[in-house]
């Protein structure tokens, strides 16, 4: 929990929880939360605390990824899965415009109706950064992106302290965890017997109301500080940042990105688990009349060859220089771009990854003198 | 057309008002607003998102007058199933235009300068709007160098133009093929070799370049022998382009995105970048 | 009117930019004034033409016949060179040269450079200097025109 005095916490018992998900569906929220999945904790939706991964957790390495059971009563004691928020405020299928032919050639179809109203629960710390990240590309910009806008306007995040750390997190090197700062409605941290609870915002406090709740105890903000005290304790992987996007670019031409090349699949999974990963692309469709038209946007990758075609050929060929595209953009173009990193240190990269690159690693390797 | 707040992903319909054939493979489009409103002006340099119904949108610079907002003008080379239906639309017929966007020719920076236009092929059409500015406001500019090279005679665009700007108060205009046949009694060679035949005032001359990106390094390399400073050249770049307004990623270049940072740049931008491959 | 001796006209020329004064001079006594009407062969391809020429007005083009068509690959103007093989001495010309225009310019011929050099070295360096960068400054145009970079597809690398 950030650093709150004692006197803005309060304590819900577990029953808090369903009071909590059945109040944001009574304000017209859609829930969407952690549900396991093909044994995976993925974000759908949630109508009942029954849905979420109770007594689950999470062992995570290195292109590994398992489920297993922790013998307790908990919501939350898991890291990350497979998908991030993006899912729902940058999602990976969008209708862009509907056009038909008419006389004078074509007309636009009227904008569709606004979209669903989210509310997030269970947001990490790391996640809430990628949040940052995201509305800094997509609404702090040049232009405003206004499907992203749209959905950023109208959402509710409830966010949850990490009371673990898996080994690939290293959300403390890029100072994004796990500690939640800001950036939330409402902050949860499971206790052993309810929930510690942080109002972020007027909208939050309002929501708190509805739920029953007391001022929290000396005792509970021990046990939350002691909390995120062994999860910081448990981070094992670093990343030093210092100098770090004038040393990448510096280190563009370092043998060491075709060794990295050469276990690179250019797969594109790390693009479609990272949470700021935000590039798209446009598909146009026509019926088989040919008379009406649409135009789709869908996710995209850097990795893929035709990601930077232009005449009849790609900039970049090689998947030595599509690798050195993503890290390079990750943690230095980022920068120079936004005043932010495009990492969060969340690690999902790392974990799915079906050759275990972990960027980490390869980030010490192309910083040091090569061999 | 486009701002900040309101939906830049969305295109403004256009009507078709010509079409014509520069070369055996490119051809001029002139568009009008279909709903009633002016053009935004543009400044020379930008581009627009044209989207052809059913097929896809193209990022196209725009390459006629600043100062005209009845029509938009567009010169497109047909290499591909896109631009192939682009020029293939008739007076009358409809397109969408999304933009202006990018950051266009800077020309304030060769005020009480010469200015000097280096053109490769289709690279001619995006400063046609920067040749026509200075034209319009001779007294601000010392002299205008052009210089252009096409592949072919039957290449060359805008022909009938450059015979009237050649004829301009102090304006120098130079144009070289690779190839020629036996009716071409123009110069024949690399672009670059146009350089020898012109004075350069260093410290006095702001380099305006636009054509594929080999031949604009070699110009860049040519300049900088001659003592021209990477902050009096300005070039644009091209990369894939699939948004225009820095939200697909398609476009990055190093830290830049083409689509806002550029597509022009000045060479103090871009040199830590050009020599590099695959960026 | 007086002529500009041929030493002024040499010190103006590209080609000889930097030129000791002796060497220039030397130039000066082994170049012969020559002039050519418009659509003129100045050699012809194959042709043992031992001449080198610094071109002072009008326009040449270096041509190439292949069946169906004749190509002009190269112009050359006031100020450039003409025939840098003909110093070396060896074999015959790849290309027909022909004058677009009236065409004013100093002729040598390779033999007696090639004398020259041997008798004076620090002349002989000089001059090989030059042509070593005339001859690199065109293998880099030719390059540039290899690449085709106005084809309407990039060729893709093997």
């Amino acid at each position: 929990m950030a650093e709150a005095p004692r006197a803005r916490l309060h304590f819900t018992g577990r029953a808090g929880l369903a009071q909590l998900i059945a109040a944001l569906a009574a304000a017209g929220y859609r829930v969407v939360g952690p549900r396991m999945r093909d044994y995976a904790i993925v974000y759908e939706e949630i109508e009942n605390v029954a849905e979420l991964p109770v007594g689950w957790t999470d062992q995570q390495e290195a292109g590994y990824y398992r489920l297993a059971r922790n013998h307790k009563e908990t919501f939350f004691d898991f890291n990350l899965g497979p998908q991030s928020w993006k899912k729902f405020l940058h999602p990976p299928s969008l209708r862009l415009l509907a056009a038909e032919r008419s006389g004078d050639g074509f007309r636009l179809a009227e904008q569709d109706e606004p979209p669903t109203r989210y509310a997030l629960l269970g947001v990490r710390a790391c996640e809430l950064a990628a949040i940052r990240v995201q509305d800094r590309v997509l609404l702090g910009d040049q232009y405003i992106e206004p499907h992203y806008q749209a959905r950023r306007r109208n959402i509710f995040i409830v966010a949850v302290q990490c009371s673990r750390a898996a080994p690939t997190c290293f959300c403390a090197s890029l100072g994004t965890g796990p500690r939640i700062e800001g950036g939330f409605d409402l902050a949860l941290t499971e206790l052993r017997e309810g929930f510690l609870v942080q109002a972020g915002s007027g909208l939050g406090a309002a929501m708190l109301e509805k739920i029953e709740h007391s001022p929290a105890s000396e005792q509970h903000c021990r046990e939350a500080e002691q909390l995120i005290a062994a999860v910081e304790a448990q981070i094992v992987r670093r990343l030093d940042t210092r100098d770090i996007a004038r040393r990448l670019y510096e280190a563009g031409e370092h043998p060491h990105w075709e060794v990295v090349a050469r276990r690179c699949l250019a797969c594109g999974n790390c693009t479609m688990v990272c949470p700021t990963c935000f590039c798209t692309t446009v598909e146009d469709t026509s019926n088989v009349r040919g008379d009406r038209a649409e135009r789709w946007r869908r996710w995209d990758s850097c990795f893929t060859e035709a990601f930077s075609y232009i005449h009849g050929g790609s900039v970049r060929m090689s998947v030595k220089s599509r690798y050195r595209q993503w890290l390079t953009h990750k943690l230095a173009a980022w920068l120079d771009q936004f005043d932010m990193f495009g990492c969060v240190g969340c690690g999902r990269c790392i974990v799915w990854c079906p050759a275990k690159i972990d960027l980490t690693e390869e980030v010490k390797q192309l910083l040091a003198a090569p061999a | 057309m486009s701002s900040v707040t309101s939906d830049v992903m969305r295109p403004v319909r256009a009507r078709v008002v010509s079409v014509v054939k520069e070369t055996r493979d490119t051809f001029t489009l002139a568009v009008t607003p279909a709903d009633g409103e002016s053009w935004e002006a543009f400044q020379p340099g930008q581009f627009n998102m044209l989207y052809v119904f059913g097929v896809g949108e193209l990022p196209i610079s725009i390459s006629g007058d600043p100062e005209e907002r009845e029509r938009l003008v567009y010169t497109v080379r047909s290499v591909g199933q896109a631009t192939h239906a682009l020029v293939s639309r008739r007076p009358g017929e409809t397109i969408g235009v999304r933009g202006p966007f990018g950051a266009g020719w800077p020309l304030g920076a060769a005020r009480g300068k010469d200015v000097l236009v280096v053109a490769g092929g289709i690279g001619l059409a995006p400063l046609r709007p920067l040749i026509y500015h200075v034209l319009r406001y001779r007294d601000d500019y010392v002299r205008l160098l052009v210089l252009y090279g096409a592949r072919s005679p039957g290449d060359l665009l805008y022909r009938k133009q450059l015979a009237e700007w050649s004829r301009a108060p102090d304006t120098q205009v130079l144009v070289t093929v690779d190839y020629g046949g036996l009716s071409w009694r123009g110069h024949v060679g690399v672009v670059t070799t146009l350089l020898r035949h012109v004075r350069l005032h260093v410290g006095r001359t702001v380099a305006y370049i636009c054509g594929p990106e080999v031949m604009m390094r070699y110009v860049i390399r040519l300049l900088e022998a001659r003592g021209l400073a990477p902050t009096d050249i300005y070039l644009s770049m091209e990369r894939n382009m699939k948004c225009g307004a820095g939200f697909c990623g398609h476009c990055q270049l190093g830290p830049y995105f083409v689509c806002k940072d550029g597509p022009v740049f000045s060479y103090q931008q871009m040199r830590p970048w050009l020599d590099r491959y695959e960026v | 009117m007086q002529a500009t001796p041929l030493t002024e006209v040499l010190k103006e020329h590209p080609f000889l930019e930097g030129f000791k004064p002796e060497h220039i001079q030397k130039m000066a006594e082994l170049a012969l004034e020559v002039q050519f009407g418009r659509d003129q062969i100045i050699f012809r391809e194959g042709q043992e033409s031992g001449l080198f020429f610094l071109i002072l007005s009008g326009r040449i083009a270096l041509e190439v016949s292949a069946p169906g068509r004749i190509l002009r690959v190269q112009t050359l103007g006031p100020g450039e060179e003409l025939g840098w093989s003909s110093v070396l001495g060896e074999g015959g010309k790849h290309f027909q040269a022909r004058s677009l225009e009236t065409v004013r310019a100093l002729a040598f011929e390779g033999s007696r450079l090639r004398q020259a050099c041997d008798q004076d070295p620090s002349f002989g360096y000089a001059l090989m200097r030059r042509l070593l960068k005339v001859v690199a400054e065109r293998l880099q145009a030719t390059r540039m025109q290899l690449l085709d970079v106005y084809a309407p597809r990039a060729a893709k690398l093997i």
